[in-house]
């Protein structure tokens, strides 16, 4: 009796999981005459983590800004959900706002966007901040405005383009681990476009490499969680990543 | 355990067979995903630039040469454009509008070197030196509001019917938008940049010349457009009130005969000045702001 409902829910879950939320095949984009991402396949699933490594240069942060829009494919299918919402690596934020003003901008006006705002920015801890002006912020504080403000719209897609790069590491330390437990609250599809092996593993379900115009890798994550970079199963994973990245 | 393994491999072996491909593309597209939309600019050929830029002022001579075609318009309001044609070769081969122009050009250069110059000098000082702002921003300011068509009666009363009235004339209209201009750019340098600036040990003056100028060169070229449009309006004032020589003087006499054409030449000839000062800024822009350029093409 008590075994079907159970049955039911595990696979209505499994089928959600198992629905895309990025699909690319045969992804082309050529700048000049060179030939940046040459049919990369990728594919995300719904609530999947996937980190995207590669040296700078290889079009990884071509490939994100082709998924957010902002930049056009040459060839090839793309296909993305309609709320997506981006990081950048600078936070981008308009500094005649202020912090909430930020958070919500674009969306509707009214008490309820106010209350969700304040939500999102006390998920990130800023709350206090609310009414700052930009300027006045750290550079985490203003990275975690940011953040808040791609969640506030609760993407499907989550497009995390470096966003720790420009912190400290201390900051960086704490700005992943927030993000892992937002990402893990909120469950969007994330693409987490960085460089920095350890980062990559420590979040991500996924890992992909790109070199050369296409992914020399891409393979499920095994670490145990929470991850810890002294597991010898991290390690190795950092070996490999490290050695398609060309760095031994 | 197995839908996983299933999934990965399906993944793996997905771009190998095309069938399986589409088969997931489909099922993507039945998931709800879509196309991201890009809202990208495509570079447009120059020369659909260029034809649509002349558009607007050949239809206003279409619909002129029409007008006066038609009849509507007769030749004691305004002169056909074939007549105009006419005038301006009659002029030049007497010598005449050669003449003008050089006196004109004259004075509107010299009084706009004189007046853009002075608006540079302190907007600098006030965008940059809290002291010079304290002491001159609201003088200037209060200055700014006169009217300089006011200044007419007392540039005549100080400086007779002379040459210098009328170029310190030019001088005054076109400091002011060159003022503002200046000392809002430099007041909007960037804080960081000076600041690093002044780690590496350079002073003041060197500070100005190699980070706020070159940073201020946008709003400074804009007051520079300023100031050249003004520069033609002060032009027309000047010489439509009192001169023996000129564009204006021309002008002037044109008007005591009644001579439309002259007129409609003289007239297409402070629009064209004003055109030329539009043209030459947007020169200069390209030409001083090399930078500028690179860093807005490639948007990546």
């Amino acid at each position: 009796m008590s075994t079907t409902p159970t049955t039911t829910a595990a696979s209505t879950s499994t089928a959600t999981e198992a629905a895309p939320a990025v699909h690319l095949r045969g992804l082309r984009r050529v700048f000049g005459n060179r030939a940046v991402l040459d049919g990369v396949d990728l594919s995300i699933d719904r609530g999947e983590f996937v980190a995207l490594l590669g040296a700078s240069g290889t079009g990884k942060t071509t490939l994100l800004r082709i998924l957010g829009a902002l930049d056009r494919a040459d060839g090839g299918t793309v296909l993305v959900p309609p709320v997506r919402t981006v990081v950048f690596q600078e936070p981008r934020l308009v500094p005649s706002k202020r912090v909430l003003a930020n958070v919500t901008v674009g969306l509707p006006r009214g008490a309820a966007t106010r209350e969700t705002g304040l939500k999102a920015l006390a998920e990130v801890g800023l709350d206090r901040h609310a009414d700052a002006w930009p300027a006045t912020l750290s550079g985490g504080e203003a990275q975690r405005a940011a953040l808040a403000r791609a969640l506030v719209r609760e993407p499907q897609l989550l497009l995390l383009d470096e966003p720790f790069a420009a912190l400290d590491a201390l900051t960086r330390l704490r700005m992943q681990d927030l993000v892992g437990d937002l990402v893990r609250r909120h469950r969007p599809a994330v693409l987490l476009v960085t460089h920095d092996v350890d980062e990559a593993v420590r979040l991500a379900d996924r890992v992909a490499v790109l070199r050369d115009g296409g992914l020399v890798r891409d393979e499920r994550v095994t670490v145990e969680r929470p991850r810890d970079p002294a597991d010898p199963a991290f390690a190795d994973l950092r070996r490999r990543l490290l050695a398609d990245l060309g760095v031994h | 355990m197995t839908t996983t393994t299933d999934r990965l491999n399906e993944r793996a072996t997905a771009p190998a067979a095309g069938q399986d491909a589409d088969h997931g593309t489909a099922a993507a597209r039945a998931a709800g995903l879509v196309e991201p939309r890009t809202r990208l600019q495509t570079p447009r050929p120059r020369a659909l630039a260029l034809t649509l830029r002349t558009l607007g002022p050949l239809a206003l001579l279409g619909g002129w040469a029409l007008a006066s075609a038609t009849g509507a318009l007769t030749q004691d309001v305004l002169a056909s454009p074939a007549q105009v044609a006419e005038a301006v070769g009659e002029l030049w081969g007497n010598g005449q509008l050669a003449d003008a122009l050089t006196v004109s050009l004259t004075r509107a250069g010299l009084g706009l070197l004189i007046g853009a110059t002075t608006g540079l000098v302190l907007g600098v000082v006030t965008g940059f030196f809290r002291l010079g702002e304290e002491l001159l921003d609201s003088a200037v300011q209060v200055l700014r509001t006169v009217p300089f068509l006011a200044l007419v009666p007392l540039f005549m009363v100080w400086f007779g019917i002379t040459e210098t009235a009328k170029v310190a004339l030019i001088g005054v209209a076109t400091t002011f938008p060159m003022y503002v201009s200046t000392s809002g750019g430099v007041r909007n340098t960037d804080r960081k940049l000076i600041e690093a600036m002044r780690s590496f040990g350079l002073g003041r003056w060197a500070i100005v010349r190699t980070v706020v100028l070159p940073g201020a060169l946008p709003a400074l070229l804009s007051g520079l457009r300023l100031s050249m449009t003004l520069s033609v309006i002060a032009l027309i004032a000047a010489e439509e009130i009192n001169s023996t020589e000129g564009i204006g003087y021309l002008m002037a006499q044109a008007q005591n005969y009644s001579r439309t054409d002259i007129l409609a030449v003289c007239i297409l000839i402070y629009g064209l000045l004003g055109l030329t000062a539009d043209g030459v800024v947007r020169l200069l822009e390209r030409v001083l702001m090399p930078w500028r350029k690179v860093t807005q093409g490639a948007a990546r």
